[in-house]
């Protein structure tokens, strides 16, 4: 319900997004792992992100760049994009009822002017170790942007940027 | 590509295309058995039509022998296999590892997809790993390759060379963005891609007119997946329960109008048709083509398409070691 009231409003996520960010790093002295400090976080990410986003806690944060759709909702907890079994109507190759996250994801990001663009972006394989944390804490302390030692981003496709917001006119 | 082209791999596949020629590449697949000559059996009759034969990982989820395992077989006989990896079954640990075991058995090829669900296949019971996506798979692959080290940043001693690819799916949703994802694939280390079966060849054509805008078939090789259908039947049967498998109603019915008895040769008909029209696509560099257990179908696909001989063929000796391998392993028990 709430879900699908607020992607609505995609363009409108992004500026709760850059809030979330400015108002989380108020706390940053306070925004530490462990304890009991960090479970109130998971908590209150969980009764926040969870009715607007199906938020799995998954610790990496990366809404902003997925079209605000949590990419833990695809089954196949795909980081970079849709899988090649996306049915003809748009919907989910293992749940024939729901909408495909990407094709949603898409759509948003067509309609999001500042971060719709970072679909392009290679994301970094997730790192699971993160699991129920509080991705604002990992975020405010850096944890969540240490990559593996041996990953090279490459961000080159970011150059099509021009295509990407011309893309749904050249396809009509 | 028109001056003198460089080989990043000693792969065969490379060499055809980086060479300029329109390749064609096939799939075996897998036995469910552990008989290696169930794998020679099929691989024999590829090995003279094409230029590369995909090791399918568990196609369509459902258990048969592993692609790694296929790939061993194949290199021994000296065929050129490509090995399929599904995003599916393994996490990180188990994919840079399995890279560096087929690299040490000569293989030389590899492809990396997401791979069809658990859901899907004979054991829907089974937990989904999804540890990487295949566009981090093949990032990861590409620094393995280029760089010499793990994900962990550990140093490889001897990088697997292999010549990296991808799949692509043109044919469903988001329409928009496919383009792009392949754009991304490329970046990633995508060095050749391999689609979905194509029976749509307008949507085809217009997926290609947006890849060539950006100007990304200069920077990887597209081979087209081609197939037969089989009967009207199996037209509905695939369109319905293949993930990923988009038929246009316009082919259903030219087979639905043909009589029963015809409907194989019609099919056939139908994916050298299709061959023959994505062959004339300015970017396209290859067809992949793919038969369920029906090696031969391929090779008169191929054949009747106009696609023999295959280039680089020298030293390329089809004959099987199967047996006396076989009999010196039950000898020595």
């Amino acid at each position: 319900m709430i879900h699908d009231f607020v992607h609505r409003y995609p363009h409108l996520l992004e500026v709760v997004y850059d809030f979330t960010v400015w108002f989380v790093s108020l706390f940053k002295r306070w925004l530490k792992p462990g304890g009991v400090r960090e479970r109130f976080f998971v908590w209150f990410e969980k009764i926040t992100k969870g009715p607007m986003f199906h938020c799995h806690t998954c610790g990496q944060c990366v809404l902003h760049s997925t079209g605000m759709m949590c990419p833990m909702e695809c089954p196949k907890n795909l980081r970079d994009g849709p899988c090649g079994g996306v049915r003809t109507n748009g919907h989910c190759e293992v749940k024939p009822e729901m909408r495909c996250v990407w094709v949603r994801a898409w759509e948003n990001a067509q309609r999001m002017p500042t971060y719709g663009h970072e679909l392009l972006m290679i994301l970094p394989p997730h790192n699971w170790a993160l699991t129920d944390t509080s991705s604002w804490i990992n975020m405010m302390t850096g944890i969540d942007q240490e990559n593996p030692k041996g990953w090279l981003p490459n961000h080159d496709p970011l150059t099509l940027k021009p295509y990407f917001y011309r893309a749904k006119e050249a396809s009509e | 590509m028109s001056e003198k082209p460089i080989f990043r791999t000693e792969s065969r596949l490379e060499r055809v295309l980086r060479n300029g020629r329109f390749a064609v590449t096939s799939e075996l697949n897998p036995p469910d058995s552990a008989d290696p000559e169930d794998v020679y059996r099929a691989a024999i009759v590829l090995s003279q039509v094409c230029d590369g034969i995909n090791a399918v990982d568990a196609s369509g989820a459902n258990v048969h022998m592993s692609s790694v395992g296929i790939c061993a077989l194949l290199t021994r006989a000296g065929y050129e296999p490509v090995y399929q990896v599904a995003a599916r079954d393994r996490n990180r640990i188990a994919i840079q590892g399995d890279l560096l075991g087929a690299a040490a058995m000569g293989v030389r090829n590899v492809l990396f997809i997401t791979g069809d669900d658990v859901s899907n296949g004979d054991q829907p019971q089974a937990k989904r790993v999804f540890d990487m996506d295949s566009i981090q798979m093949l990032r990861m692959a590409r620094i393995m390759r280029d760089e010499g080290m793990f994900l962990s940043g550990r140093k490889i001693t001897k990088p697997p060379r292999l010549f990296i690819g991808a799949a692509a799916n043109p044919f469903v949703p988001p329409y928009e963005w496919r383009p792009l994802r392949l754009a991304k694939k490329i970046a990633a280390g995508a060095e050749f891609v391999q689609t979905q079966y194509c029976f749509d060849v307008p949507r085809f054509e217009t997926y290609m007119q947006r890849v060539r805008d950006m100007g990304l078939h200069e920077k990887i090789f597209i081979l087209v997946g081609v197939g037969p259908l089989r009967s009207a039947r199996g037209a509905e049967f695939m369109r319905s329960k293949v993930p990923g498998v988009v038929i246009p109603d316009a082919i259903v019915d030219r087979l639905k109008k043909t009589p029963k008895k015809k409907q194989k040769d019609e099919g056939k008909k139908i994916a050298i048709e299709i061959i023959q029209q994505v062959k004339e696509i300015e970017g396209v560099a290859g067809v992949h083509v793919m038969a369920y257990r029906q090696e031969e179908l391929v090779a008169e696909i191929i054949e009747e398409a106009g696609l023999l001989p295959r280039p680089y063929r020298k030293g390329v000796t089809p004959a099987p070691i199967p047996t006396h391998a076989r009999q010196e392993v039950v000898g020595s028990q």
